[in-house]
């Protein structure tokens, strides 16, 4: 395995704990520590896929929710359709098909608009992406057949070979064995050519290009990839709530991602899980304090971007300029 | 062929259009004079609607109470700018997005606190309240035409002040070389500020005309703040004239796609696919009309000349 | 024999400023061929055009007979043009040693792979480490790139044009910034890549140009007033007169 630095002490530490709280507080009788427990496993997941493209990559995507509800949402539809019917060539309960169809809705979406968003960077970017989250939530929340914004529950869950899902045990451990190979999957393909190529271009894409990489190409493939990360994720997430609706994709989830990537760490493998936790920890202490848990959110976001010298974007861009 | 439909459902293309365009001006002069992305813009246009409802409630005279509330939402504009949007200036464009995004959920939640969840119905005086008969048949609320004039004559308003006022040429001037300007002895802080809350104020604006149509709600800012950004995107960042065209163009096509689509679906389409796909494809039509603009031409439709 | 690179009617206008007016320019294999002319005279636009950084208003760029003129600057890398940058453009956030063999990596096949580490890939990560030894920057391999100095930047960026194999090297001066004793050195080191490169080499350091090149031509306000043998422009009254006329 090589030399551990202190980061990857931290990193297993952090994973071993997650591995052993949440299921001794559910066979202790705390479920709701389990449910948080998977909550925050399966935004690590998205968080992580963010990640990839964000921290690695250097492309600021604000819309990365909608992948999070397409993937949900191909849980949700054939569920849906499987108990009520309406529409036999998708109904189905069958896990491993709704898996699929999941992770290829995600990719078509994240090759059409990540094909006409890197044309562009920076800000512009931003807001396409954030555009085109948008786009995708108008586009269910006018789907009256499945309640539009009022949401889609499930009677029923996926039907994987081995797991039942309806056991919150197996659930977490489906999510958590997930999370842990997201984050291999990462650190793999960053450090690979691949790797190289998308994190090169991330600091200083006109040297890369005068090298020779079709950078535009290589970092549209990470976007797919990320995407697909990111719809499963979301078909996780479907599976857990039970409960399915266009707010997912509202583009303040997706502000919600960026700021557990950046906060956590842009650019390092912990980031992620550790920007999702504080999140989760967050939400839960704000919220039992006062309904209006947003405003000192907000307020906390706020005071961080100000004071962080050089603002956030300069701590996850900082390493090299 | 309905002319008369067809004629009204332009109106309130245009009338859409227009309101945009307030939206969309105040977003791209401030970003294109003070190079700062503000998220939190529909959250001002969300408030301005709010102050307004209020006002109109309390004085019992809604033009009374737009008169009142546009200075205030102004003063709002200003608070944000000195407290917030100041200390952001020297950061990274996306810190401003990431900044103003904390800045969406203080305002948002702030409202909700204030005004509660549930939104306020804007009562119209009756004189606003009637109908305008046009022609045979074609009969427009009064009130829609209000908006049109208005929206038009803001427009006007912006064209002469940026192009034929002595603040417009500071305005335009400040963008491209702030310490030139300041050494001239003109304080850019202020100015930055003035032209932030005209942006403000033009953002309330459109939040006060619409609310009367559909009442104020909490959520009306974030759902403005994307449509507005599509205008800015297509129409060309920092360029007024772009956003007006832009905003026109996507009234119209968000307008008409909504009311003529499924009958145009259903020209191909079994009527049951044409009643479920076309408000599906109507909510996308605006962001298929980006992305086309984007693949042609990446910089927008007017993008500005780099000074 | 062809010209390597030929440039015929190259035209490139900002605004009203012609940058670029009607250049013809002829680079023979193997030679060392020099731009010089006064500041602003449009050498950085020019070389930009030919490394396709920068798309031409008119004319034609071909290399090796095949046209070239339009092509993205990804694929002229590939067709065997490598560049320089006048102000130094490095992979800042990584290791010197990183820098170099992602050139190298550019030349092994596509980077599509996404399992094995690339710093454990041998031959790329060997042949990187013997480019750096060629211009003495070894020792400094495994650093972050922003801890060098500004001279060891330029080092790293001659590495770089090396170690991605381009038979033509346009080089946009690649002496600025540098004191007397390293400039010296890059000069030697320049002079040993005569005859194994083809260098279009961009300077205002006159004892590097005439120490280096084969021929020279001169750029003043875009256009190429004379191209010749290093005496030949020596003895020109045209170029004195620009030269001396403006400085």
């Amino acid at each position: 395995m090589g030399k551990m630095t202190k980061t990857g002490w931290a990193t297993l530490i952090g994973m071993v704990a997650l591995a052993i709280l949440p299921p001794y507080f559910l066979l202790t009788g705390q479920a709701f520590y389990m449910d948080l427990a998977t909550r925050l496993v399966i935004l690590g997941i998205a968080a992580t896929s963010l990640n990839l493209i964000l921290g690695y990559g250097g492309m600021v995507s604000f819309g990365h929710a909608a992948f999070i509800g397409l993937g949900a949402y191909a849980v949700g539809i054939t569920s849906y359709h499987a108990t009520w019917g309406g529409f036999d060539l998708i109904a189905s309960y069958n896990g491993l098909l709704q898996l699929i169809l999941a992770l290829s809705i995600s990719a078509a979406y994240a090759l059409v608009t990540g094909a006409i968003s890197l044309r562009t960077k920076g800000v512009y970017f931003l807001m396409i992406t954030m555009a085109f989250g948008q786009m995708a939530f108008f586009l269910f929340q006018s789907l009256d057949v499945y309640n539009g914004d009022d949401g889609l529950t499930i009677d029923v869950r996926s039907e994987l070979p081995f797991i039942n899902l309806d056991s919150p045990m197996q659930l977490y451990i489906l999510c958590y064995i997930s999370l842990v190979v997201a984050m291999l999957l990462v650190k793999t393909i960053v450090n690979s050519r691949f790797g190289m190529v998308l994190q090169g271009a991330k600091d200083n894409n006109e040297r890369m290009v005068t090298l020779g990489y079709n950078t535009y190409f290589y970092r549209l493939t990470a976007y797919v990839i990320s995407g697909v990360m990111c719809g499963y994720a979301g078909f996780l997430l479907g599976n857990f709530t039970t409960f399915i609706s266009p707010a997912m994709m509202h583009w303040t989830r997706s502000g919600e991602l960026m700021f557990m990537v950046i906060l956590g760490g842009a650019g390092t493998a912990l980031g992620p899980i550790l920007g999702s936790s504080i999140f989760i920890l967050l939400e839960e202490a704000l919220s039992s304090i006062t309904l209006y848990w947003h405003l000192p959110f907000g307020v906390i976001l706020i005071v961080v971007v100000m004071f962080v010298r050089g603002g956030l974007m300069g701590l996850f861009k900082g390493k090299g300029e | 062929m309905d002319y008369t439909l067809l004629f009204t459902q332009v109106l309130n293309g245009l009338q859409l259009g227009l309101l945009l365009f307030l939206v969309a001006s105040g977003l791209t002069l401030v970003f294109g004079i003070l190079d700062f992305v503000n998220l939190a813009h529909g959250s001002i246009y969300m408030i301005g609607a709010f102050i307004c409802a209020s006002l109109t409630l309390l004085v019992g005279n809604f033009l009374l109470a737009v008169l009142i509330a546009l200075p205030l939402t102004g003063l709002v504009g200003y608070v944000v700018e000195r407290v917030v949007a100041r200390k952001l200036y020297d950061k990274d464009h996306l810190d401003h997005v990431l900044g103003t995004f904390g800045l969406v959920l203080v305002l948002d939640t702030t409202a909700q606190i204030i005004w509660g969840p549930a939104g306020i119905t804007v009562p119209l005086p009756a004189w606003l309240n009637g109908q305008v008969e046009l022609f045979d048949g074609a009969r427009i609320p009064s009130f829609r035409l209000l908006i049109i004039g208005t929206g038009l004559a803001v427009a006007g308003g912006l064209f002469w002040l940026v192009n034929y006022t002595r603040l417009g040429m500071l305005i335009r001037a400040g963008a491209s070389n702030r310490t030139m300007v300041s050494a001239l002895g003109i304080d850019i802080q202020f100015l930055f500020a003035l032209v932030f809350a005209l942006g403000a104020v033009l953002a309330g604006l459109a939040g006060m005309l619409i609310s009367p149509i559909t009442g104020t709600s909490i959520g009306m800012g974030g759902q403005i703040i994307i449509t507005a950004f599509v205008v800015i995107i297509i129409g060309g960042v920092g360029s007024m004239k772009g956003a007006f065209i832009a905003a026109l163009l996507i009234g119209l096509i968000d307008t008409l796609g909504r009311s003529f689509l499924d009958k145009l679906f259903a020209l191909v389409m079994s009527e049951n696919a044409a009643e479920t796909a076309a408000p599906a494809i109507a909510a996308m039509m605006i962001y298929i009309l980006m992305a086309i603009v984007l693949v042609v031409k990446p910089q927008g439709l007017f993008p500005p000349k780099v000074r | 024999m062809a010209p390597l690179l030929q440039v015929k009617g190259l035209m490139k206008s900002f605004g009203g400023v012609t940058a670029t007016d009607n250049v013809d320019l002829d680079v023979i294999k193997g030679e060392v061929h020099a731009i010089i002319g006064p500041n602003g005279a449009g050498k950085t636009t020019l070389v930009s055009q030919l490394s396709g950084a920068l798309k031409p208003d008119a004319g034609a760029v071909s290399l090796n007979g095949s046209d070239i003129t339009y092509k993205p600057a990804y694929k002229r890398a590939k067709l065997g043009i490598t560049r320089s940058f006048q102000i130094t453009s490095l992979v800042m956030g990584m290791s010197v040693l990183d820098n170099v063999a992602l050139a190298v990596q550019a030349n092994d096949g596509h980077s599509y792979r996404f399992l094995k580490p690339a710093r454990k890939i041998s031959h790329i990560r060997d042949k990187a480490m013997e480019t750096l030894i060629k211009v003495g920057l070894h020792k400094r391999a495994n650093e972050a790139t922003s801890a060098l100095s500004h001279g060891e930047h330029r080092q790293m960026e001659i590495a770089i044009a090396l170690a991605s194999e381009a038979e033509l090297m346009l080089l946009d001066e690649p002496m600025a910034g540098l004191g007397p004793e390293e400039s010296a050195l890059l000069v030697a080191f320049l002079k040993e890549l005569k005859g194994q490169r083809t260098i279009l080499l961009i300077e205002h350091d006159m004892d590097a140009v005439f120490a280096l090149a084969d021929r020279i031509s001169v750029l003043v306000y875009g256009q190429i007033i004379a191209t010749g043998l290093p005496d030949e422009i020596r003895s020109d009254d045209a170029v004195r007169h620009a030269y001396l006329g403006e400085e």
